[in-house]
């Protein structure tokens, strides 16, 4: 999930005779159905928590390409470096789909850029973790997208028109991610030696859990997510998308041939999906704290490609306006 | 204010349709703005032709006159055909 723990201000989720008519109105619509356009008045929780998890879920696009990045000059064939490079260029346009989003509800993208950069507003905790070989750019396409997917897909029937509309573009393309991920590891698994299937072995290691921690601490019992749910821009409980993701996920990592690093997994009959271990949500908390192996050197190289490129997005509008000064005399 | 001012953009897809909304960028002008639009929004083939137009160029109705603006034509379903009967002996109309 690219959007964790997201706050809604709520202490409690509010029953139809305790809102006023302007929320009893709003949460039918939402109940019917119908979609939230901007303009539309909306209640001020609804627009905070939508603008939080819209720029949670842009910063984490913007800030994982820079994983991937790390191993486009290193890609081992043309092809790959094509498609790898394809793949970082689809998550900066998914940023900008999102920030436009989160824009709607009345933010501008340079304050949002901002809480980023102080460190004010967080993202994903699974890009604080480093690309340490080649089997991790397909791990990651893999193992990371794939549980974006399981978050994503059901997004797009979320109740804000433009949060929703980004989804359906982003999950269009997003397949395509997951795919070329998985069609690296099996050129690596199936097709090649002995040190290419332990290469990908030690990725899998490494990634499994993070993967697993994406979905956010169970949230059975969170107000945040039951008011959430209720505006139905949180479809499904974190505990639901990860056993789906499991499910879904260790059938293939059986067909490449990795071990899933969980000596608890083992499927149960019964419910009709796996088991598996428990998760260290220790690692979990202090990555988001900022501690994670990552942490300082991504957001360092996000501050520094916007100072960086202060003089080009300053001399593009100096041109423009001498144009439009220009044109305005002439 | 330093940010660059937001723009909508429009794409004609492949099949001779209207130009459509697809969605919205930050560009310092209107070269910068198709530019960018190109690679934010066609990546795939989707169009044949790009609009843009910055955002506060745009004029729209408000939410609250969607009654007022609309739902007069609710009760005229004689602008549409299937509200007349044509005889069968006069066959397809």
């Amino acid at each position: 999930m690219y959007a964790q723990m997201v706050k809604t201000d709520a202490n409690s989720v509010k029953t139809l005779d305790e809102m006023d008519a302007d929320e009893r109105a709003f949460q039918q619509r939402i109940d019917a159905g119908i979609k939230i356009e901007p303009k539309e008045w909306m209640p001020e929780g609804y627009r905070k928590t939508l603008i939080r998890q819209i720029s949670q879920h842009a910063h984490s696009e913007i800030v994982g390409q820079l994983p991937e990045a790390n191993w486009i000059s290193r890609a081992p064939t043309l092809e790959r470096k094509a498609i790898l490079l394809a793949k970082v260029q689809d998550e900066a346009g998914h940023g900008l789909y999102l920030y436009c989003a989160a824009e709607t509800l009345g933010v501008s993208r340079d304050e949002l850029l901002e809480q980023l950069h102080s460190g004010k507003a967080k993202y994903s905790s699974i890009f604080n973790y480093p690309t340490l070989n080649w089997a991790d750019v397909g791990m990651i396409g893999w193992l990371v997208d794939g549980a974006a997917i399981m978050n994503q897909v059901p997004l797009q029937r979320c109740s804000f028109g433009p949060y929703s509309r980004a989804m359906i573009r982003i999950c269009k393309e997003e397949s395509f991610h997951q795919r070329q991920g998985y069609d690296a590891l099996v050129k690596m698994c199936r097709q090649g030696t002995p040190e290419q299937l332990e290469m990908a072995q030690d990725s899998i290691n490494r990634w499994w859990w993070p993967a697993l921690m994406m979905f956010g601490p169970s949230d059975a019992d969170s107000v945040h997510s039951a008011q959430s749910m209720a505006w139905k821009i949180k479809i499904n409980s974190n505990d639901e998308l990860r056993q789906k993701f499991v499910d879904q996920t260790v059938p293939q990592a059986e067909y490449l041939g990795l071990k899933i690093p969980d000596p608890d997994l083992k499927w149960n009959e019964e419910k009709g999906g796996y088991d598996f271990g428990e998760i260290d949500w220790t690692e979990f908390y202090e990555v988001i704290k900022g501690n994670g192996p990552c942490n300082k050197e991504r957001l360092a190289a996000r501050v520094k490609a916007w100072d960086d490129g202060a003089w080009y997005r300053e001399g593009l509008l100096a041109h423009a306006r001498k144009k439009n000064a220009a044109k305005a005399a002439a | 204010m330093n940010e660059w001012p937001l723009w909508e953009v429009f794409i004609r897809g492949q099949h001779g349709l209207s130009h459509r909304h697809v969605g919205s960028l930050h560009a310092p002008d209107a070269e910068k703005a198709i530019m960018a639009a190109r690679d934010v929004y066609t990546r795939r083939n989707e169009g044949v032709s790009i609009w843009v137009v910055e955002t506060r160029h745009i004029a729209a109705s408000a939410p609250g006159d969607k009654g007022p603006l609309f739902d007069p034509s609710n009760s005229k379903a004689y602008r549409h055909p299937t509200f007349f009967d044509i005889p069968e002996e006069v066959g397809a109309m």
